[in-house]
């Protein structure tokens, strides 16, 4: 159209009285502001902020976020105020008889030398849930058996994803005879059976380790911790490599990969700074998914007798225990039950809403 | 095509092959890795006596002689005797075990098929409404629940607090709960395929075609669609029957079950050697075969699946 477009009305072209065209005298022009309005370039955004976008917009995933880190905080602050230890049996002082009054305390009572302490005019921290069968405070346990699920959630998640992300890429890099036979191993792993597996390794890996570990650093751990995380190094990782495999051959075919590869870079270069950062998506999901799956099997573990060791807790540990007790004190199992659901619930939704903000491909 | 499906066949069969080999071999060597042997207990008998009782076991040859010794005896389904429970062999316990187990597990799974298809058809003939919504957060909600929660919440609710049923296993009565737990879970999910499967296939074209001449509703969604819908569910029949296995190991013992699943968790804190390594050969054995048939079956039912 016209080279200079600012020109006036006077100078645009006549009606003819008897054409059915619109009259462009009956317009005005519009001004650079109007122009402007008509603007819609967004500000660019990164493919994170775009992400969280979208992330923050979904109510229910947010919820479940505020929930989890509100867990994350509790456990790691109450500690450290809490007066009470997770394995201080409060019925015994030293030289001293044991003191059974503290044992199997209901929430908000107390012993009997604090009710003396009480009477005195001392003020005693309540024991919120009470004790259990050995006099240690209830809610204390819990807190640590929290922050020993979350933790193993957390560390078996981070495991995994080294593992399946350096395997995954390897395979799907590589490709030909070597892809072929490290997806093989791949496919043996997948169809064992893992949790018979698990539990299987962890009877001999809890046995095998109790005496290495004793006196190292790693003791308080447990061994049936060790034998957790090595479980989920063995075992848990194909299914993100699978994963990743599968991203990597598709994107490896990719025009940009090709330009790369002809200015010389090297494989270790591609990977990582070229095909790794094209599937941070699945990577980020599938591991906040592997966070909760982590945890449900810790807890079954546990349950089964097999996580950690007495007398750390972890929320299956202080179901299983008070299984025996249930018909006197259901809410020993009540209140490990309802955290170890609220936590599943809560890091599976934020892991679907994580996977809807980040990759919309894979909405259902 | 067919030699397609067969040579699948093959490759899956030859894989299975190879895994219950690798389990029956990780079993093996991981329990005779075990620092101490099976007769190191709390009061250890003397040399002599342990000695006896290696060579009463076999124990006593070499690590490899041991393990064709042993498989050998799996082809025959024989996993010797047990090492705790005195006179009894480990194939009697584990058959005796499966027997229960089996009802429970068979009966579990038959109940998560019917009431999730039907659940998951209902909520995609209501999408979005009131109904769909309702199943869809229950369904959420039990997927995150372990089994083992599942099973004492029940047991808190129907036998400690309300007084319903028998809190122990032994009685029919008291079968009901486990049977409930177990397929809570599964049924959620089996709700939640069928109805995002049946959501895709009542927006085709051949049900739009079935509504305009003139079907009834029922017909149109019972006879047409669930048909098309139900493969999913097929791919998931076989993982269903793994988790109802392995998730019976904790709701017999939560319920007192005489199922396999109380011997195995028994097993495991009595450091029963042989019994673990027959209950876990025997399962994994099983949860591997029953994978290979929903895995056949599906490509068998839904010929569009590419094979490669």
């Amino acid at each position: 159209m016209p080279k200079n477009s600012t020109h006036d009305i006077d100078t645009m072209p006549k009606k003819n009285p008897l054409s059915f065209q619109i009259d462009l005298k009956d317009f005005d022009l519009a001004t650079s502001e109007e122009k402007a309005l008509q603007d819609r370039m967004r500000e660019s955004t990164t493919f994170l902020k775009d992400g969280l976008k979208r992330l923050w917009r979904n109510k229910i995933a947010m919820a479940c976020f505020f929930i989890i880190v509100a867990i994350v905080l509790l456990v790691t602050i109450v500690p450290i105020f809490y007066p009470y230890s997770y394995d201080q049996q409060l019925g015994i002082t030293p030289g001293q008889p044991i003191d059974s009054s503290y044992n199997n305390l209901k929430p908000f009572e107390f012993g009997e030398t604090e009710k003396q302490r009480i009477a005195q005019g001392e003020k005693i921290f309540p024991h919120i849930f009470g004790t259990d069968n050995h006099g240690r405070d209830y809610f204390i346990r819990i807190i640590y058996g929290t922050r020993i699920s979350l933790m193993v959630g957390f560390f078996a998640s981070i495991i995994v994803l080294i593992i399946g992300v350096v395997y995954g890429s390897v395979a799907g890099y590589l490709g030909g005879k070597v892809d072929l036979l490290l997806m093989r191993i791949v496919d043996i792993i997948y169809s064992l059976p893992d949790m018979l597996m698990i539990i299987l390794l962890s009877v001999v890996l809890k046995i095998a380790f109790g005496n290495v570990i004793d006196n190292s650093p790693l003791s308080k751990l447990g061994s049936g911790m060790i034998s957790i995380f090595i479980v989920f190094a063995l075992l848990y990782w194909v299914g993100m490599a699978r994963l990743i495999r599968g991203q990597i051959l598709s994107i490896k075919q990719q025009e940009f990969v090709l330009a790369a590869k002809s200015i010389g870079a090297s494989s270790y270069r591609i990977i990582t700074k070229h095909l790794l950062p094209n599937c941070i998506s699945v990577i980020i999901i599938s591991t906040a998914l592997q966070i909760p799956s982590a945890i449900f099997t810790e807890s079954f573990l546990s349950f089964l007798g097999l996580g950690v060791s007495i007398p750390m807790p972890s929320l299956g540990s202080l179901a299983s225990e008070a299984l025996a007790s249930v018909y006197s004190y259901p809410h020993r199992l009540i209140i490990p039950a309802v955290v170890i659901c609220l936590i599943v619930l809560s890091l599976n939704l934020l892991g679907d809403g994580l996977r809807d903000a980040f990759d919309p491909k894979l909405k259902k | 095509m067919d030699t397609k499906l067969a040579k699948y066949i093959l490759k899956r069969l030859i894989l299975a092959i190879v895994t219950i080999f690798l389990i029956i071999t990780i079993t093996f060597f991981s329990m005779h890795a075990i620092p101490g042997g099976p007769f190191l207990s709390e009061k250890s008998p003397s040399a002599e006596v342990t000695a006896a009782l290696e060579a009463k076991y076999g124990l006593d040859k070499p690590l490899g002689e041991q393990f064709v010794e042993y498989l050998k005896g799996v082809m025959r389904f024989d996993f010797g005797p047990s090492i705790k429970q005195r006179g009894r062999m480990v194939s009697d316990i584990i058959k005796e075990g499966f027997k229960v187990s089996m009802k429970i597990g068979a009966v579990a799974a038959a109940i998560a098929i019917t009431i999730g298809l039907v659940f998951g058809s209902l909520a995609a003939v209501f999408h979005n409404k009131f109904l769909d919504k309702l199943i869809m957060v229950l369904s959420t909600a039990f997927v995150a629940m372990p089994s083992f929660i599942v099973a004492t919440f029940m047991l808190l609710v129907f036998c400690v607090e309300l007084n319903l049923l028998p809190a122990n296993g032994d009685t029919v009565g008291g079968l009901v709960l486990p049977v409930i737990a177990l397929s809570l879970y599964p049924m959620s999910y089996i709700t939640r395929l069928t109805r995002s499967s049946m959501l895709d296939v009542l927006g085709q074209d051949y049900i739009r075609t079935a509504r305009a001449k003139g079907l009834k509703p029922s017909k149109i969604i019972f006879k047409h669609a669930l048909r098309n819908a139900v493969t999913p569910v097929i791919t998931y029949s076989g993982p269903m029957l793994a988790y109802i296995l392995t998730g019976s190991l904790v709701v017999e013992k939560i319920f007192a079950v005489p199922g396999l699943g109380k011997y195995f968790v028994s097993s495991i804190t009595n450091r029963d050697y042989t019994l673990i390594m027959g209950t876990t050969i025997f399962l994994a054995t099983l949860i591997v075969i029953l994978m290979l048939v929903s895995d056949i079956l599906y490509k068998i039912f839904d010929p569009r699946v590419d094979l490669s």
